[in-house]
């Protein structure tokens, strides 16, 4: 998958897992918890969308790279280039 | 002649919040109740297939977001609907409340098996493992959790707690918030139960391999308690939460009052799993008349719990004969046959449907009774239309479940 088509991905899992929230505005560099109304439990919905739809397997020491939409590409880019969008 | 209460034992309901398969709001349910509309339709699960159930239409979104409908249960839901619809009808300035005196007891059957058998489910598309398990399984079934929402929700910080009565638990979770009231624990009391028991194909499936789930061509004929050609139970979901409150506290507020809880009683019957005991019923309900300080003949309105199923509704009939059969006057209901059984919440939504019967004077009946079971023979019994009523000051209310359960609450007009 590329760049472009992760932030697609992320951006649906969100969709989910946020549904009252708008995501156009979403500003890809300011960490998700200070501009949406998410805890841990959301964080743990984003990794277990993440492993349930394109069988990605994050462990715990690395769920600090999910902090934002541009730290989360960069984070999953080279772990998905071979995953298949859907 | 009443017994001599205490002043600042009296309790009184102020405000009824609730959502059933054929109405959202007690004036609804009325309403529904004088027509004899019913609230049963058609209704598909998983695994079980096409079956009938009460099923209820009310706005989740009114007041929870999006997310918290997804992150809670079904049970959470209504139970937060209807605590949220009691406030607002017992005209409670909330803003203004202290949330630290509000106490949250909630009657359930059951919790905890509509989100593991959609887990189980989800988890058989990964071939059963477990890292697919979700992480919210946890706080959405552990037991208190439809009280949890609606202190969540809510944000109350007094107690809250389910209480597991099976279908006596409507009754159980009013007795609890009275009991309450009375020792301090709160000074506010929201209180009743909840039913999503539909949302499970479970409940379908163990009913059916009992051989006591109810079918019918017409879904709204199917349940059928007292009637000669009764089947079995309709499955219900719904819920019915009450503001209670100690009435020099809601005189104090100048409260609407909708009547006072004059007698409760709960008892076992030690007997059977799922056979009921008629003597231990009539305890019950004779032990709620004591101590409410009334005697049989002076209840106006007797709400049944009967459910449809051949044996129990001859069983709450031989113990209802023992208790009103010196009283001419006493008329004799059944909500379940509208609506079905709603579980967690029959006795709750039971009783506040019978609630407007103080200011109306009438007593709603029990429908689709074509050919009267004579083994169910009830001279009071209401059949099939409503009957006006020179008065209504008590109403008595039966719930009674399995392991041998009963409940009795009595209610009084102010």
């Amino acid at each position: 998958m590329t760049p472009a088509e992760i932030r697609e991905a992320i951006l649906d899992i969100l969709s989910d897992i946020a549904p009252d929230e708008d995501l156009s505005r979403l500003e890809p560099d300011v960490p998700f918890r200070d501009q949406l109304d998410m805890d841990s439990m959301d964080f743990l919905d984003i990794v277990m969308e993440l492993r349930k739809r394109y069988r990605i397997q994050i462990p715990e020491e690395d769920y600090p790279a999910l902090a934002s939409v541009t730290s989360t590409i960069a984070y999953l880019e080279p772990r998905m280039k071979d995953v298949p969008k859907k | 002649m009443i017994a001599k209460r205490p002043e600042k034992h009296r309790i009184v309901i102020t405000g009824v919040g609730l959502t059933a398969p054929n109405g959202n709001d007690l004036p609804a349910l009325r309403e529904s109740l004088l027509r004899g509309q019913s609230g049963v339709t058609r209704y598909e699960t998983r695994y079980f297939g096409p079956t009938v159930a009460g099923v209820c239409q009310f706005d989740e979104l009114r007041y929870q977001r999006r997310k918290e409908v997804r992150r809670g249960t079904r049970a959470g839901s209504i139970g937060i609907y209807c605590a949220r619809e009691a406030i607002r009808d017992a005209g409670l300035d909330w803003e203004n409340t202290d949330r630290s005196g509000v106490g949250i007891y909630v009657g359930v059957t059951e919790h905890g098996n509509v989100e593991t058998e959609n887990e189980i489910y989800l988890l058989k598309q990964y071939d059963y493992d477990t890292q697919y398990w979700s992480h919210h399984h946890n706080p959405r079934t552990v037991a208190n959790n439809p009280a949890g929402e609606i202190s969540l929700n809510l944000k109350v910080t007094g107690p809250h707690y389910t209480l597991g009565a099976a279908c006596a638990a409507g009754n159980a979770g009013i007795i609890q918030g009275a009991q309450m009231l009375i020792l301090g624990d709160c000074d506010i009391a929201l209180c009743g139960g909840v039913s999503e028991s539909i949302r499970t194909f479970g409940i379908f499936a163990s009913f059916h391999s009992q051989g006591a789930l109810a079918c019918h061509e017409d879904p709204t004929k199917a349940s059928r308690p007292f009637d000669a050609d009764r089947n079995g139970i309709v499955v219900a979901e719904g819920g019915c939460m009450f503001v209670l409150e100690r009435l020099a506290d809601a005189r104090a507020r100048g409260a609407r009052v909708y009547g006072e809880v004059v007698g409760y009683a709960m008892n076992s019957d030690a007997y059977d799993f799922v056979l009921p005991h008629p003597e231990r019923q009539a305890e019950c309900m004779e032990l709620a008349l004591r101590r409410a300080g009334l005697a049989a003949e002076d209840v106006d309105i007797v709400s049944t719990h009967a459910t449809g199923t051949t044996t129990g509704d001859v069983q709450e009939c031989l113990a209802l004969r023992r208790v009103f059969g010196n009283s001419p006057r006493t008329l004799l209901n059944n909500t379940k046959s509208f609506i079905g059984h709603a579980m967690g919440a029959a006795g709750a939504l039971e009783l506040a449907g019978n609630l407007p019967a103080f200011a109306d004077r009438t007593c709603h009946p029990t429908i689709n009774l074509d050919r009267p079971d004579p083994e169910c023979e009830l001279p009071g019994l209401v059949a099939n239309e409503p009957r006006e009523m020179a008065k209504v000051e008590v109403i008595l209310n039966n719930s009674f479940g399995m392991l041998g359960i009963n409940s009795v609450v009595v209610v009084r007009k102010i």
